[in-house]
Order: C-alpha cells, then structure tokens, then sequence
C-alpha cells in the first residue's frame, strides 16, 4: 500500500493502480473519453488530466501507473489549472465535429455532450475549425453507419474491433488528417466486418449507430392490411429497462410485452419458442452426428455475426456450424408458415418485425437460403433493443407503469432453457439439457442445471457424462476467444464434440444492440455478468418448464406439423447453409 | 465514398513477388518487424498499392487496415508510384511565401491528382518538397532534374512548362 493525497485529503492506493482506478475507489470519478479498461488504454484525449501539486504538471490519469515513489504525491483532479484544460481539449474536439446535436441518436446519452455541458462549454463559436463539413457518411453496411463528422478520434471502435480480431477499421493519415475509416477507404460492406456492433456500443458519441429500421415498422403498425406480428429475442428483457431508469440486470419480461401490444403490434410472440426450437433440431444434429461419425466438433449457428467471422475468417470450420437456423429465423419461419396456415392468414400479408439485442441480425435476415417457405424473407424487418426503446418513448408509453403483459400462444411461450440462449454458455447448456436427457435414455431425472459452462470467462471447458457417452463441450464468447478456442481445435490440441461460439463478448446480453452504457459505468460494472443474471433469474422462474423438450408449445409444433426433429419438413423449413467469402480483411 | 485506389493498373511481375515473400519470410516470426518489411516492399515496387498490401496482411497476420493506417501515417511511404516526370514543388519558406501553395494547386488542378498521386497515363506524378536550395529563384519547382524559377502561377505558364514533356 502507498499513501496518495486527492485534493489534499490522504488515502491508501495499491500499486499498480491508476491514477483514475484509485480516484474512483476512493469516490472520485475523473472524466474520460478515449479509456476503456482493458480494450483502449492509450491516454489520447487528455480529458482525464489530474494536476500533481508543486510542480503544477498535468498527467493523463488513465494510463499513470502508481508506485511507491509516488508516496504523499498529492493529485489535484478538479484545480482551475485541469478544469481549464479539459475544457480547451473540449472546444478544440469540438471545433472539428458538426455539433447537431438536436438530430442526434445520441443526444443525452453522449459522452461529448455530457462532459460539454459538464465543464460549460458554451463559446465554441470562438473555435472555428471545420466543424466536420465536407465528410461522407459511410452508410453502405446494412446494419450502421459511419459519421465521422461527429468523430472524435478517441479509437475506441477500432480497438473494439481489434478485440473481435476483426480490425476492418483503423486511424488513416495523420495529425489534424487523422481519419477513423477502412484500408483505402473502402466501404464497410466491401471489407470482411461481421456486423456484430461492439463498435457502436464503445462510441462515445453519434459517430457510430444502427442503421434505424423503425420508420418500416411505424408504417406496418399504421397499414390495415397488414398483419404485424412481433418477437422479441431473450437477451432484450434484460437490457432494455435500463432506457427506462430500471437498474442494470432487471428483468422486464411482462412490461416488454405489454409496450409491444400499446404500440399496436397485432401478435406478440417471444423468440423463445423459437430458442427451444434451435434445442430440438440442434440436439438432435448433434446426436446424430456423435452416433454417426459426423463432422465434429460440431459449432452453434445462432449468432449471425460469429457465422459471418466463419465464412470469413475459418471457411475451413464451416462443415462444423450446425445447419441450424437462428432462433430468430426460426420463428419468423413458423409464423409464415405453421401459424400463417393454423390461422389462416396469407403469409404475404404478415410483417414479421424482430427486436434483437444485436445488429447482425439485420444483415441475416436477407442472407440466402433464410426462407422458409422458398419466396418471401421469414423475417421482414429486425430492430434493435435501442430502436425498441425510442418507439416506446416516441409513443408515449409510460413503460415503468405498465402492467405486466404475456405473449401470444402458441409462438410465444419458452422453457428456461430458452430464455438463458441470451448468455454466454446459455445455448450449450440448453442443448445439454435436452441431449443428455435424451442420450441416457429419456430418464426424467436428468440434469437441469450445467453450472461449468455459466459465467464471463472468454473459453470455458467441460466434460459431462450422458448415457455411455463422455461430451467433451467448450463455450466461446468473443471473436478473440472463439479464434483462441478454434486454433486449439484445428491443431488436435482439444478433442470437442459440441462448441457453443457467441460473436459478442459475454454473448448477446453485451450485443451490439442493447441499450448503450456510458465508459462512466462500463468501465467500472460487468454488463455481462449483470444483465446474465436477469436471464438466470428468469430461468429459475419457470419453475418445472426448463428444458426445450418439455415445452407444450414445441410438443404441440411436433405433432400438428414438423413431425420430429431432423424430418424432411423441419430440414426445408428450419435449416440453412453457408459459404465462405472473399472481403478485405 | 470513394475508395482510394491507385489510379494506374498494378503491374508487378513475379520477380518482385518473389522478392517481397523473401522479405516477408526472413521477418514473419519477428515481433514489431510490419516496418521494415514495410520499407523494403517499397523498394521492390517503389511504391505500395493495396496489391502488395494485401499480401503483406495476409502473411502477416495483419488486419489490411493496420497496415494502411502505417502507410498513411509516414510521408516516407507512398500509394503511388512516380510518374516518369516527376513535378517536385518546393514548399520551403521562401517558395512558400512567394505563392508555392498556389502553384501547387494549378499543377493538381490541371493534373486532376493530389499531392502524392499520379496522372491515369503513368506520365507526371506531382509532390511536395522542402527547400531545394534556389531560394533566389522562389518559387521554384523541378521536373526531373529540370528547375523552373520565379513562377508567376499563371494558368499559361503552367500549360506551357506541361507542354514540354
């Protein structure tokens, strides 16, 4: 231990802190803007200079690392001497960015706008630099856009990407040149992104964004002729009553599905069923397999952007991906087909509208081969949580006042294991809760709970015993992870029968759709674990419906029209391919 | 947006493919080794368009945009090859406050290229360079080792001076 002084007052720091990580312990928070523990630690904005106090130097906090020669230094973090220059770092950013703050998604949640208003910064004017003229919006992805007019250099996406091991962005020339872009500036869509959204979720202000898909669904709600129909996946409850004051890691199940009817949705269904769906004909591929010498290990195939990574960076692992669709493809094939034909709707009529935690999801539903029914796309249009959460207030929907709603049967019912699909390690264990029930002999005692494969580490491995049978699974989060994961596999080092791969670190809960949390919180809370909670709570509470065989819904899907897991129906409707493709990488 | 790509046709030979893989081979297990692979490239090319890039990513290990991101920052590297006249434009204080930034302009202006860029044809390439040490003669511009004085950066003359090669 040293002893340090803030602001004159004495306290304790332990070595190896940073200035900014020992303020923060002791109540103080010094602003940020570039830092992101543990994925940008640069120094570059210099908003969290601290004065040290004798010499009047300024030190970016962020990056100085305390030691014992440090002993009784006293930092000033709020002196006239910092509060000047963070302001100064703030008009200068602000002479180069287009200040249309009142158009902007991200207007009061902007790091920028916050830390302007903050530290009164109100004579930009006195700063005329280029005010972000002249710059083109990147708008060629399907799933987000590029403003780098409202850019502030800090490269915080570019080392969220390099997390993905991704990296199709980076900083371009140099200087008052500096440019956040492509290679050559090429358009997003022509380089090897895969559309996961990390990078959004880290912007500290409008730069980056989802390409907003609501003005579709607000035109769908207002057409008669339409039938519009809903699902919400099961990370969204976790994440999206943080748009509504709820703290961190709340369930809002009941309160999701009664904003949905309020904003005139006809059905609303829960991509649930559509989870225990993927565990019915994953489990069963995978038996198959196992018992047939089929390509092993084999791979999930629910999250978009980790299969676009494959096509792209492991096309060699493609025979590995399940050929399963996505929950949400799923669904949006049952609803166009078993539920269009139950109720007897024409499926041309139906606007399938999705609301994903995740950004590729906008990219998926156009892929190939995502139709079930051969001609139109199963689902019409996909949002985010975000864009959820600006319908509900652009309505006037007071979510907090809500009563509790349900969803539609019979697309709208799920087990626990469904629910827990929205988790890192969720989807393996649903399917080991299934398969291993299955594999030793359908005995209604079989195991619920697979607590190995639970929690934020980036690989976890596990060895369960099922029938005769040793399944040896791992469970992979992140690109990075699943690129370290899959190395071992291609080498021999690990022998895997099962790999659960989710593109986002800590699985969809942290996807690139949920609500954004400011560096102020993310920097000092694990969103991933938080939110997991909500889901494994949510779980718990479905009390004896845990696992997907068991679901009513899926039993009665079976019976009146799939037939069984792996039937030649359940392939046409259900299953899809891939191939590898060739972008910059 | 516009992609930012060599506007004459990429036309490597083998030999220097083979050479760069040599380069490449000799720095591939090296940590931090991007830079002098990197420089060494560009005296086989003479320059490093997105073809010798792409390569480079690829055996490297590197995201293209990393790579990028170093040619872009260092003026030493260069996206174009030279043009078989090379118009080097003194920007030095003298040739700077007698109008180079101007005549800069016209020669990009006529050219249709940027600093740093080469005409469709192969023909003129046109840079930026710091005193050439004929201050008396500012502003001053060389076109291969030919040295033209006290221009007046009129649309005439320029055309003129172009119209010799």
């Amino acid at each position: 231990m040293i002893n340090i002084k803030f602001n004159g007052a004495e306290y304790a720091a332990e070595p190896g802190m940073t200035i900014l990580e020992a303020a923060r312990a002791n109540n103080v928070d010094i602003p940020t803007l570039c830092w992101l523990k543990h994925i940008n630690e640069i120094g570059a904005c210099r908003i969290c200079v601290v004065e040290l106090a004798g010499p009047g130097s300024l030190i970016a906090s962020c990056v100085y690392k305390l030691t014992k020669f440090d002993e009784g230094k006293n930092f000033l973090t709020h002196s006239p001497l910092v509060l000047d220059s963070r302001k100064k770092t703030l008009q200068l950013l602000l002479s180069e960015h287009n200040r249309k703050c009142l158009s902007c998604v991200r207007s009061n949640n902007c790091e920028l706008q916050t830390l302007c208003k903050e530290l009164g910064v109100d004579d930009e004017t006195l700063y005329k630099g280029s005010n972000g003229l002249g710059v083109d919006i990147d708008d060629s992805a399907l799933h987000m856009y590029r403003d780098n007019s409202k850019c502030i250099n800090c490269r915080r996406c570019v080392a969220a990407c390099d997390k993905q091991a991704v990296g199709v962005i980076g900083a371009n020339y140099r200087g008052i040149k500096t440019d956040i872009n492509c290679a050559f500036d090429m358009d997003l869509s022509s380089t090897a992104c895969v559309s996961c959204g990390q990078c959004i979720n880290v912007c500290p202000t409008g730069a980056l964004s989802e390409k907003d898909n609501t003005d579709a669904v607000w035109a769908a709600l207002a057409d008669d002729d339409k039938v519009v129909v809903v699902q919400t996946a099961p990370a969204v409850r976790a994440s999206l009553g943080e748009a509504f004051g709820y703290a961190m890691g709340t369930p809002v199940e009941g309160k999701m599905a009664s904003a949905l009817r309020a904003l005139g949705f006809n059905y609303v269904f829960d991509t649930n069923f559509g989870a225990d769906l993927t565990i019915m004909e994953e489990s069963n591929e995978l038996i198959e397999r196992v018992t047939n010498n089929g390509v092993l290990p084999m791979i999930t195939s629910c999250s978009p952007g980790w299969i676009r990574y494959c096509e792209a960076y492991h096309p060699d692992m493609l025979p590995n991906l399940s050929s399963c669709k996505s929950p949400q493809q799923m669904q949006g094939a049952m609803i166009k087909t078993y539920w269009a034909e139950k109720m007897n709707i024409d499926p041309k009529k139906i606007v399938s509208v999705s609301v994903m935690p995740c950004t590729a999801k906008k990219f998926e539903l156009s892929r190939e081969n995502q139709s079930g029914q051969g001609t139109e796309q199963d689902i019409d249009i996909s949002i985010t949580t975000r864009e959820l959460s600006r319908m509900i207030e652009k309505a006037g929907i007071l979510f907090n006042k809500l009563p509790d709603g349900d969803f539609d049967s019979p697309l709208g019912a799920g087990t626990g294991a469904a629910v827990i699909f929205g988790a890192t390690g969720g989807v393996m264990e649903a399917a080991l809760r299934t398969a291993v029930w299955k594999l030793t002999g359908e005995d209604v005692n079989s195991p619920v709970e697979f607590k190995e494969v639970r929690g934020v580490e980036g690989v976890k491995t596990a060895t369960y015993k099922a029938g005769d049978l040793e399944v040896n699974v791992a469970v992979a989060s992140g690109l990075s992870n699943a690129k370290e994961l899959l190395e071992k596999v291609k080498s021999g080092e690990m022998n895997l029968h099962f790999i659960e791969i989710m593109a986002c670190p800590g699985g969809c809960v942290n996807g690139g759709g949920q609500i954004i949390v400011p560096s102020k919180i993310r920097n000092f809370t694990d969103i991933r674990a938080e939110r997991a909670k909500a889901l494994y709570s949510l779980d718990v509470s479905r009390g004896s419906l845990r696992k997907s065989h068991e679901s009513p819904d899926i039993k009665k899907a079976y019976s009146e029209y799939l037939e069984k897991p792996g039937s030649h129906k359940a392939h046409k409707i259900l299953h899809t391919k891939y191939s590898a493709t060739n972008l910059s990488k | 947006m516009a992609m930012k790509k060599c506007s004459l046709p990429f036309a490597g030979t083998d030999e220097q493919e083979k050479a760069l893989m040599a380069i490449i081979d000799k720095h591939r297990e090296i940590p931090g080794a991007l830079m002098p692979v990197l420089q060494q490239a560009q005296e086989v090319y003479g320059y490093l368009p997105i073809e010798v890039q792409d390569i480079i990513a690829r055996e490297m290990k590197v995201p293209l945009s990393k790579i990028y991101g170093i040619v872009t920052f260092y003026s030493q590297f260069s996206l174009n090859p030279k043009g078989k006249y090379k118009i080097s434009i003194c920007l030095g204080t003298a040739c700077y406050v007698k109008g180079a930034g101007e005549i800069t302009k016209k020669f990009q202006e006529k050219l249709g290229i940027e600093s740093g860029g080469v005409t469709p044809d192969g023909k003129f390439s046109v840079e930026e360079c710091r005193c050439i040490g004929a201050c008396g003669l500012a502003p001053v511009i060389m076109i291969n080792d030919d040295v033209y004085g006290r221009l007046k950066g009129t649309d005439e003359e320029i055309a003129d001076i172009l119209s010799k090669y």
